[in-house]
Formats: C-alpha cells, structure tokens, sequence
C-alpha cells in the first residue's frame, strides 16, 4: 500500500490532480515563467543537493470517496458513547450538546480564522472570547477569566506556576484527592522549575507554611465528592498561601463556586460544556482568577474599548504578559490556545443559561444517587466515601472492577474506571510507570470503582447497569 | 451588512437576557426525588443568561460575520500558513467512533482509534525523517515544551547537568525562548548574518560545555532555506549539543528535504499550519514531536504502540521507559489529528511535494511581483513566504501597520507585522499553495494601489481601515483600564 514518490514534480504531471491546489500545471508553467524558471524544482536550490528530494514513502493519493470510506471504517472499529449506556466520566463526560452548537461552531467565519490579532478584521472572535470570560467569571464566581488554555490538566499546572510566581514560593501542596493524571501534568510542567510538591490530605492535618505558595485541590475532588472549600481556602490565606482549584464546570450548575469561599485562582476543563469527549480533545481550559493577580495570568486576554469613532469594540489586551512580546520573561509560551471551543463552551452556555445548566446538574446529581443507592444495597457492594457527592462516586466491589468491565462490555456498558489501574498507571488504560521525580499517592481503596451519572443515562440504563453488576455479588 | 433587533452584535449576552426565556429543554427526572445535601453547599445565585434558541443562533451567526477567515478573504498571515480547510477532514472528526469515544475506555473497544493514531506516528515519522513521534502535545508552543524537556532528560541522563545555555536565532518566534525558559534553560540570542542565515562566527564563539541546544526555525522566519544548516547542526552536535527544530514552516518542505537527514535531533510540526487544520480564531492546534532515535525514550507520555501476535495486530497505549511524562489530560487534540491524518490520506506523499512545490512557487511570484514596490530586505530566492519591509512607505509618511490596515479595505486580510523583529517595518506575506493565481494578481494590485495612495492620499492609508466593523481601536486605554468582562450596571 506505500509507495515512494519520484522525485519529480507531480504538479507537471497530469495524471495526478488535487483538490487543494488550484493552479493548473500550465498556469504553474506560465507563473515560472515570469520568475524565469524552468522547474518548481529549480525553487528549492538551497537545500544542498545530497539532501533533497528524498524518498517519501507515503501511501498513494485517495479520492475523497475513498478516504470517507477509510475513516468510516476506522470510526467502525471504536464503541462510541452512543451506542450502548455508558458511566465512564474521571475528566471526560458524556453530557448532552444541542445542535446548534455545532452548527455555529463549523461556520467557515468562525472556524477559519486566525488569532485575532488584527481586531478590526476579528471582531467577532474577540467578542466571543469576551463573552467567554464574562461567563466562566459567573460560573465560578469570580473576577475574570482568560481566554482560555489547552485543558483542564495544563490549565491547572498553568495556575500553580502563577500562585508560584505570585507569592515568590516554590513549594506546592496537592490535595491526595486530585486527580492522578493532573497530577502527573503538574510534574511534568514544575520540573524544571526546581519547585517542591508535597500531597496533603484534606480533612487532616495540611501541614502547610510560610514557604506554601499554594494548596492545590479538586472540586469536586477526582473521586466526586465535595471538599470543604471554606476550610481550605482558611488554611491556605492562614499561611499567606493562595488556594488553586480544579472544579467542574457543570457541578457549578448547583453547587456553591469556589469564588464563594474566596479561592485566588481556579480552573477546570471546558469539555463538560458542549463538547464531545473525542477519545481526549481538543478540549478547553478554564482559567480564572481575582482582579489583582491578571497581570500574571497567561494566555490571551480580550478586552473591550472603543474605536476612534467612539463606537464599542474588543481587541486582545495586556499582550505584555505574553511570549510575542516578552519572549523569555512571558508568563507563560502558550500562543496558540483552544479558542474554538471556547466559542463552543460559550453558546452551550448561552444555549443552555441559567434554567439549563441547573437542570443537567440536578439531572445528573439526581440520577447519580439514584444509582448509587441502588448500588449500595446489592450484596458484595458499598460506598466506602462519606459525604456529598455531585455525579460521580466510588463503589467498592465484590472481584476486580477490571474483570466486572469486561463483562459489562459484552452486554455493551460502559463500565465506570478501575481505580487501581488509575493510580498504579501513568494512565489508567496505559502499560508502564510515569517519570517525573515524584510518585502518585496510592489509591485508598482496593477493587474499587469510580462510576459517573449523567443527565445522558436513563434509569432504564441505570437499572442495567445494577442488574449486571448483581450478579458478581452473589 | 448588519441585521438590526436581535441580530445587531451590540448587546452582549447578559444584556440579551428575559427572564423564562430558555435555549435548550431538558428530560423531565425518570428517577425518584433524592435527597438534596446541606443547603449551605448549594448556590443561589447564578449569572447566566436566558435567551431563547433563535436568538442564540442570530447572535452568533451575526458575530462571525464580522471576523474575516479563509472561507471569506484571502488571509496572508506569514507563518501561520492560512491554507484552504478541507471541510471533509471536518466531517470525518464527527463521526460518532471518533467523536463520541472516552479517552478512558478500554483499549479494545478503541482499536480503530489508535491505529488511526500509529499510522499517523509513522506518516509523520517518514515526512520528517525522524524515527520516534509523540502525539500528546496540544499546540506549537506545548511541542516545544515538550522538546526542551526532552532536550533536558537527555543530558540529565547522560550525568551532564550543567548544560544549561539554549541558542536562539534573533529571528525566532517568541514561543522558543518562552519554551526555552520554561523548561528551564537560560536564553542566548545568535545573530543573523547580511543573507538571513545563521551567522556562523557568531555561533562558533557561542558554542562551549555549557551548551544544552539550539532552536531553529527551517525555513527562517524571514522566509529563507539557511544554506548553512548542515554546519548549523554539526557546530552544535560538535559541542555536545542538540538541534531543536520549530517546524513552524514546514509547509516549505514538504517532500522536499527531510530535518532528520540534515541533523535535526527533535522537531515540532504545527498540524493547524502544515496539515491544514483549521486555526478556529485560535485553535485547537496540534504540536507533535518527531524526534532521533536518542530522544525516544524521553518522548511524552502516551505513544502508540502496535503488536503484531498470531493474530491481527493490537494497538496500545504505553509511556517512554525514560518519558518527561505527561503534558496533557488525555492523549492529544485527538480531533485535530483525526484531520491531519485524513489529509496526509487524501494528498500522499505526491500531494504533499505538490504543496510545498506550489506554497514556494505562489510566495516567489508575490516577491517577484512586488519587489520593485516594496524594500525587499534579503533579495535571494524565499521559501513559502515573503518578508518585506515598508520603509519605502515610511520615507514617504505611511507605516507598515497603516498599510496593512488599508489593506483590509481591499478585502484582504493583513499580513504578519513587525515580525521577524530584526526587519524594520516587517511585511510578512505567506499566500500559501490554496489560492489562484487571479487571487495573487489581484492582491498585488491592491499592494501597489495602496503605494500610490501614499503618495496621492496619504490621510486615506493613514486612516484605515474604513470598511471594517469598527476603524482603528484604542489599544492603550484597553491596557490601561482593562475592561475583561461584563458587569452589571450599578
């Protein structure tokens, strides 16, 4: 099926047309002309001569009828969410999306742009990034938000790196309650940076100092119960320390924000509003944080002034922050971000308002602990968390929730995540260990499941689902 | 033309808000009520709008139409490479195995998803002749992350720890002293020679024990192949250094010369350039690595593995044995890469010379075209792009930011300004391979009216733009007193 190109130019060559490249070879022909050279070729003769036009052993060309039928068959090959009950959530969930969100999100003016860097001609992408940040301010209760980051693992890595720079500490305390895999991303972006981590249990003695620049934690926390912000957020100003939260959107559908107890920075992952889970992104990164600390946040910024005929408009501002401008020194090298889905998040929410958000919530918690309580009375089954749940919670099971899943998945569920795997793992559907200098925290629980609810799982669903699991308990 | 009522942009969405108007209807509850926690956990207030669907739709369709994009203007942004958008490579990332699968889900119910992902590994493997590729790096600057603490890893683990200096060019985008920085590294600027190359001197003097890498953009920013790259590489890899690739301008290349052969240790392609991903007002991008063979143990966490056993083959998901570890949540804009692979398929590896062949030959008949009415800086034969300089404009009372804002009234969306910074009144221009000859004579005209025009009518370019939404804005009172969200009026 590969094949190595010649190296010649196929754009002389008539047998091959694409598709994307408009200009015939006689018109290719005549613009060498006017540069008075003979061959495309003749372009590229500064790339020294041992070195150019190698083999290329790439596949053949494909007609788009070919190619749709290539990737019809790939998707073929993956069970897709909608084809059978589904209660997988830890970071990527399955909720509801209206059509019109992608239909205004693939319009050709919004989805072929470039960064807005030329306001005048980006007026309608700086605004929707202004409504964006005025919107996720409001979910989370706080002062402002950027135009967004890559996801809600880089996001929060990104907000730690800021409470560092912030109050000029270097040690972090992560809450044991995070989430692995963020965790890991917050390795990985600190390493150079010669900062210190060290896990913290919230409920317990913090163990926090004067040296603490932040305690970072989950709401709601990886396994979906709800941690006491306004303890927290104590413990931490106590210290002269900031508080860096990682929360769910949806969960702000019904639950008090963080902004409430008075969290300095907190982000979250944008997939929840409007996006499809696909298999892991492109997502979006929320990020917010108060008035006083923007001129460390990174990541663009739009903001609204007027033009010089007095009329209202929006132009991305305070670019000083940033790497076109100051290079070495910027807060952070992001430059391209997810402003697509930041657009989707925004008409999901414009969508979906303030009746909206709070019924998928409801929905969720309502369904969440319908199954739950379901679940705790099959024999061989408990809920071994106390405390308030949103729509995700651990089960501890009778056997290995791994060989439950795979049973599951013969009668097409979906079962939820094998937290074992998620803690011994660098991923939980990954062989191998993680670098990085420091160690996940084991999980506390053994066979114990992490399974998530949604406004997408109908009690028929449901009841499936603790029918199939009751036969393991027996 | 703006609609008026509902479909005028000037209200923002909390100003569009009745109360009882609803966008979306939910299910009713098929469960019994639970019990509901503490209400001190629960929030009573929540800021959102309510809009009906209609209105939603009427505002938003009425914003795009005041964003140009390359459906509608001709976008010649230098080095961002703003090439047609195949719409099928859009369709194909929806379909529902793609788009409606868990990121968590096991691996056997994901089987033509990672294969999609491997297969795409090797494409980009062979295109750069580098043998190790990982796909988790979400956008051109989070590769270069990656790449600088892969650069790190290595030396780190050969026991050389004091290799703390990164050379890069004066030419460079921004994001590589800022990677450079975040992964550690101190920052050393290589000056550019009179023809856009590395100056060779300068870095000889440069180079020493401390040296961890350098970062080079191939071609340069200024749109030229640097002839003395294979000295480049070799200076650096004499001094125990490695060479970081900013595949920024692949689009160049294409089928034309391969980094690995030219001594490139790790390069990042931007897959929302290259690959004709659509840039989205500013993503999502993808920032693959491609990396040597000494790299491949370093490479971010999770590659996609194949086994073949007795049987058809089975793919997986594995991290490096000496991996930097995970930069992001899952295992990449996995949507953007379903794209990028579709059109790798649908060009091959002719399509993909075509490209390069083409971007080059459209850039030269612009530099061609345009070099007697614009200063051309570096006046040797240019990659995919053109970078001129308005200095000619200048002496004449116009600056490069007023002509490129005259330009849009022509229809044309600006070109890269004030980059690279080491050309005074830079005019970055890339047409890419996408667009017709008709549309590159047409901008040239446009280009050279406007060069009259600061002569005739300086006021009219001094002004512009006239046709857009809103003219020229006020950039410093947005700094001064920002104003980043709506707030209620008190």
């Amino acid at each position: 099926m590969t094949v190595s190109s010649r190296a010649t130019d196929s754009s002389s060559d008539p047998q091959f047309q694409f598709p994307y490249i408009p200009n015939t070879p006689d018109e290719q022909a005549a613009m060498l002309a006017t540069l008075g050279v003979a061959s495309i070729d003749e372009l590229f003769q500064d790339i020294p001569d041992e070195f150019r036009n190698p083999t290329l052993a790439l596949p053949q060309p494909m007609s788009e009828l070919e190619v749709q039928k290539e990737l019809a068959g790939l998707s073929s090959r993956n069970r897709a969410l909608g084809s059978g009950p589904s209660f997988l959530g830890a970071g990527s969930y399955n909720h509801f999306i209206p059509a019109i969100v992608k239909a205004l999100m693939t319009r050709g003016e919004f989805l072929t742009a470039y960064t807005p860097y030329q306001a005048e001609a980006s007026q309608g992408t700086l605004q929707v990034i202004y409504e964006f940040q005025t919107l996720i301010s409001n979910l989370y209760g706080m002062e402002v938000a950027n135009a967004g980051m890559y996801d809600g693992a880089t996001s929060l890595a990104e907000g730690v790196l800021m409470a560092c720079r912030v109050t000029r500490r270097s040690r972090m305390a992560v809450a044991d309650t995070l989430c692995p895999y963020y965790r890991q991303v917050i390795v990985a972006y600190c390493q150079a940076q010669g900062l210190e981590l060290h896990s913290v249990s919230p409920g317990q003695s913090l163990s926090l100092d004067q040296e603490t620049a932040c305690l970072v934690v989950q709401y709601p926390n990886f396994y979906g119960y709800i941690e006491d912000l306004a303890a927290l957020t104590k413990a931490a100003h106590a210290q002269g320390a900031l508080i860096v939260v990682s929360a769910d959107p949806m969960a702000m559908g019904m639950f008090q924000p963080p902004g409430h107890y008075g969290a300095d920075i907190v982000t979250g992952e944008g997939q929840p509003l409007g996006i499809p889970p696909s298999y892991g992104g492109p997502y979006v990164g929320l990020f917010s944080t108060k008035q006083e600390y923007i001129r460390q946040m990174p990541s663009r910024l739009s903001g609204r002034t007027v033009d010089s005929q007095g009329r209202t408009g929006y132009v991305l501002t305070l670019q000083t922050r940033e790497q076109h401008i100051r290079r070495e020194r910027a807060t952070s090298n992001i430059c391209t971000n997810e402003a697509l889905y930041a657009l989707a998040s925004t008409i999901y929410l414009a969508a979906l308002g303030k009746q909206g958000l709070r019924s998928v919530a409801e929905l969720c918690y309502q369904k969440a602990h319908y199954a739950a309580a379901r679940i705790a009375q099959l024999p061989g089954y408990t809920l071994p968390i106390q405390g308030t749940f949103f729509q995700e919670f651990v089960v501890q099971c009778p056997v290995s929730p791994s060989s439950i899943n795979s049973r599951l998945l013969e009668q097409n569920i979906l079962g939820g995540l094998d937290l074992s795997e998620a803690f011994s793992n660098a991923h939980p559907s990954e062989g191998g260990t993680t670098g990085g200098s420091t160690s996940p925290p084991s999980g506390h629980f053994t066979n114990a499941m992490l399974l998530c609810v949604t406004e997408m799982n109908s009690r028929q669903e449901i009841d499936a689902l603790v029918e199939a699991l009751s036969e393991f308990g027996q | 033309m703006t609609g008026g009522g509902n479909r005028d942009t000037t209200k923002l969405l909390m100003e569009r808000s009745v109360p009882g108007r609803v966008g979306a209807v939910l299910p009713q509850p098929d469960v019994p009520a639970q019990p509901l926690p503490d209400p001190s956990l629960l929030r009573t207030e929540l800021d959102l709008p309510e809009i009906s669907e209609p209105e939603v739709v009427q505002y938003f369709t009425a914003l795009s139409q005041r964003n140009f994009s390359i459906d509608t203007h001709f976008y010649p942004l230098g080095s961002c490479t703003m090439k047609y958008n195949p719409k099928i490579n859009d369709e194909v990332s929806f379909l529902p195995g793609l788009a409606g699968i868990h990121p968590l889900q096991p691996l056997e119910s994901a089987q033509g998803a990672l294969e999609l992902l491997y297969r795409l590994q090797g494409f980009l493997a062979e295109i750069t002749g580098l043998p190790g590729v990982g796909l988790s790096t979400l956008a051109g600057a989070h590769g270069e992350l990656a790449g600088m603490l892969m650069l790190r890893a290595y030396h780190q683990a050969r026991g050389d720890t004091n290799r703390r200096q990164v050379l890069i060019p004066d030419s460079a985008h921004g994001t590589n002293p800022a990677s450079a920085a975040m992964a550690g590294f101190d920052v050393v600027t290589v000056a550019s020679d009179d023809q856009g190359n590395v100056d060779l001197k300068a870095l000889h003097d440069l180079v020493g024990p401390n040296l961890a890498g350098v970062m080079i953009t191939l071609p340069s920013t200024l749109g030229l192949f640097d002839t003395g790259i294979v000295e480049v590489c070799q200076t650096v890899h004499q001094a125990g250094g490695l060479v970081y690739g900013d595949g920024a301008n692949m689009n160049a290349l294409l089928g034309r010369v391969k980094l690995g052969a030219l001594g490139f240790d790790v390069v990042h392609l931007n897959l929302h350039k290259t690959f004709s991903t659509p840039h989205g007002g500013g993503g999502p991008g993808a920032g693959p690595v491609c990396v040597a063979g000494s790299l491949i143990p370093h490479l971010p966490a999770p590659v996609v593995t194949k086994s073949s056993g007795d049987g058809a083959p089975v793919y997986g998901l594995a991290a490096p044995e000496r991996t930097i570890g995970k930069l992001s949540g899952f295992h990449g804009n996995f949507g953007v890469l379903v794209r990028a692979f579709t059109y790798i398929l649908t060009l091959g590896g002719e399509g993909l010379r075509a490209i390069s062949g083409n971007a080059v030959l459209n850039a030269n008949y612009l530099m061609d075209a345009l070099k007697d009415t614009y200063y051309l800086p570096y006046d040797r034969r240019c990659m995919h792009e053109v970078v001129f300089s308005a200095d000619w404009q200048k002496a004449r009372g116009a600056s490069g930011l007023e002509i490129v804002k005259r330009l849009l009234d022509y229809g044309f969306h600006a070109p890269t300004l004030y980059f690279p910074l080491i050309v005074h009144e830079a005019l970055m221009i890339e047409p890419t391979e996408s667009e017709t000859r008709e549309t590159l004579d047409a901008f040239i005209r446009a280009l050279r009216d406007i060069d009259r025009e600061v002569t005739e009518d300086l006021e009219l370019v001094r002004g512009a733009p006239h046709t857009t939404p809103v003219s020229r804005l006020d950039e410093a009172t947005a700094a001064r007193q920002p104003d980043l969200r709506w707030r209620a009026a008190v």
